[in-house]
C-alpha cells in the first residue's frame, strides 16, 4: 500500500504553529524601532536672499508693530517693555484696531509686524514670541471666518480661505539681529 | 446521571489559538506602517520648544532635517560645548548646508522640489546667533520653506 502512504504525505500541511512566533519576533522588532514621530512645528516662509540692501520703504509708523527681543530675553514692543502673556491680545488689537485708534494699524492689510532679536536671544524665547504673533493672526482669521461664514477657518473652501488670507495677510518681517548679547 | 456526563463533555474544548497569528500579523503591519527608521543618530542636545501654532509635516521624503544644539557629552572633547549644526549623521559647518540641500534635492522628483521643507530641530537653550546664520545660509541656498520643529503645548 505504498500509494496510500504517498497520498497521506501530500495531505500533510506545513505546521503553522510557529507562524505566531515568527510574527511575534517581527512585531517586537518593529515595536522597538518605532518612533511614532510626530513631526510638527511652526512653519515659516523665509524671504528670498538678495545681495542688494532692501529698498527704503516709507512706512507710516502707525502701521508698524515693532517687537524687539534682547539678549536677556526681554520684550520691547513699540518702545515699551511688555510681558509675553499680553503679546497675543495686544497684537490682535493692533492689527484689527476696532476702535480706530490713531496709533494702530489703519487696516489689517497695511499692518506690519517687525520682529527683531539679538544674537544672544534664547531660541526658546524667540520661538515663543514668533508663536504668539502667528497665533494672533490665526485667531483673527478664525474670528473672521466665523463672522463671515459661520464656520471654522479650517473647514472653509480654499477660495474662502484665500479671501480671508488676503484680508488679513500675515506679515512678519524679521530684521537682521543685533549683536550685543553673549552667544553660547 | 445523564446530566453529569453532558456537562463534562461540554467543558472539554479549549479556546482556539488558530487566529492568534492573524492578530499578531495585524499588529505587525500596523507597526511596520507607522515605523520611521531613524536614519540619523542625533549627536547634539535636541530638546525642542513647545508651541501652539503647529503644522504637521506630511511627506517624510520631502523633509530634510537640520539639528542645532550643544554636542552631547561624549562628543564634547572633540567638538566643544558651543552649539553646533548637525546635518545627516555628522557635525557640519554652516557652509556645508547648500551641498546638503542639493543632495537631498537630487533624490526628489523634480516636480516636488518646491515642496521641500527644511525642518530645523533646534534645542531651546541655543542662542539665536547660530540659528540666524543657518537661516541666512538657507535663504542663500534658496530653501525658503522652513519648519521650526516644536512640540504641542496645551494651554
Amino acid at each position: 500500500m505504498a500509494r496510500k502512504r504517498a497520498k497521506d504525505r501530500l495531505k500533510q500541511e506545513v505546521n503553522a504553529g510557529s507562524m505566531a512566533d515568527i510574527a511575534f519576533l517581527l512585531l517586537i522588532f518593529f515595536l522597538v524601532t518605532t518612533t511614532i514621530d510626530v513631526d510638527k512645528g511652526v512653519l515659516v516662509k523665509l524671504p528670498p536672499w538678495s545681495d542688494e540692501p532692501p529698498p527704503e520703504m516709507k512706512l507710516n509708523s502707525r502701521n508698524v508693530y515693532s517687537v524687539l527681543v534682547n539678549a536677556n530675553n526681554e520684550l520691547l514692543v513699540r518702545g515699551e517693555p511688555k510681558d509675553i502673556r499680553n503679546l497675543r491680545d495686544d497684537t490682535k488689537m493692533f492689527i484689527m484696531n476696532p476702535r480706530k485708534q490713531e496709533d494702530m494699524a489703519e487696516d489689517p492689510r497695511k499692518a506690519i509686524i517687525s520682529l527683531k532679536n539679538d544674537r544672544g536671544t534664547n531660541y526658546l524665547t524667540y520661538l515663543e514670541v514668533y508663536n504668539e504673533l502667528k497665533a494672533a493672526y490665526n485667531e483673527l482669521r478664525e474670528e473672521e471666518a466665523m463672522k463671515r461664514h459661520g464656520k471654522s477657518f479650517d473647514f472653509l473652501s480654499s477660495d474662502e480661505q484665500r479671501e480671508i488670507r488676503a484680508k488679513i495677510p500675515l506679515v512678519i518681517s524679521e530684521a537682521e539681529p543685533t549683536n550685543f548679547g553673549e552667544e553660547g | 446521571m445523564a446530566k453529569f456526563t453532558k456537562k463534562r463533555g461540554k467543558s472539554n474544548p479549549e479556546v482556539s489559538t488558530a487566529s492568534l497569528p492573524d492578530i499578531i500579523f495585524m499588529l505587525l503591519f500596523f507597526f511596520m506602517v507607522v515605523t520611521v527608521l531613524r536614519d540619523a543618530e542625533i549627536k547634539v542636545t535636541n530638546n525642542v520648544p513647545s508651541a501652539t501654532e503647529l503644522t504637521k509635516l506630511e511627506k517624510k521624503s520631502l523633509v530634510n532635517y537640520l539639528y542645532i544644539g550643544k554636542p552631547l557629552d561624549r562628543f564634547q572633547a572633540t567638538y566643544g560645548t558651543k552649539p553646533r549644526l548637525q546635518l545627516g549623521d555628522k557635525f557640519a559647518d554652516i557652509p556645508d548646508i547648500p551641498l546638503f540641500l542639493e543632495k537631498h534635492r537630487a533624490s526628489v522628483p523634480e516636480v516636488q522640489v518646491p515642496a521641500i521643507t527644511s525642518s530645523l530641530r533646534v534645542d531651546g537653550k541655543v542662542t539665536m546667533g547660530v540659528v540666524t546664520d543657518v537661516k541666512t545660509q538657507l535663504r542663500k541656498a534658496g530653501q525658503l520653506k522652513v519648519n521650526y520643529s516644536a512640540k504641542k503645548r496645551v494651554d
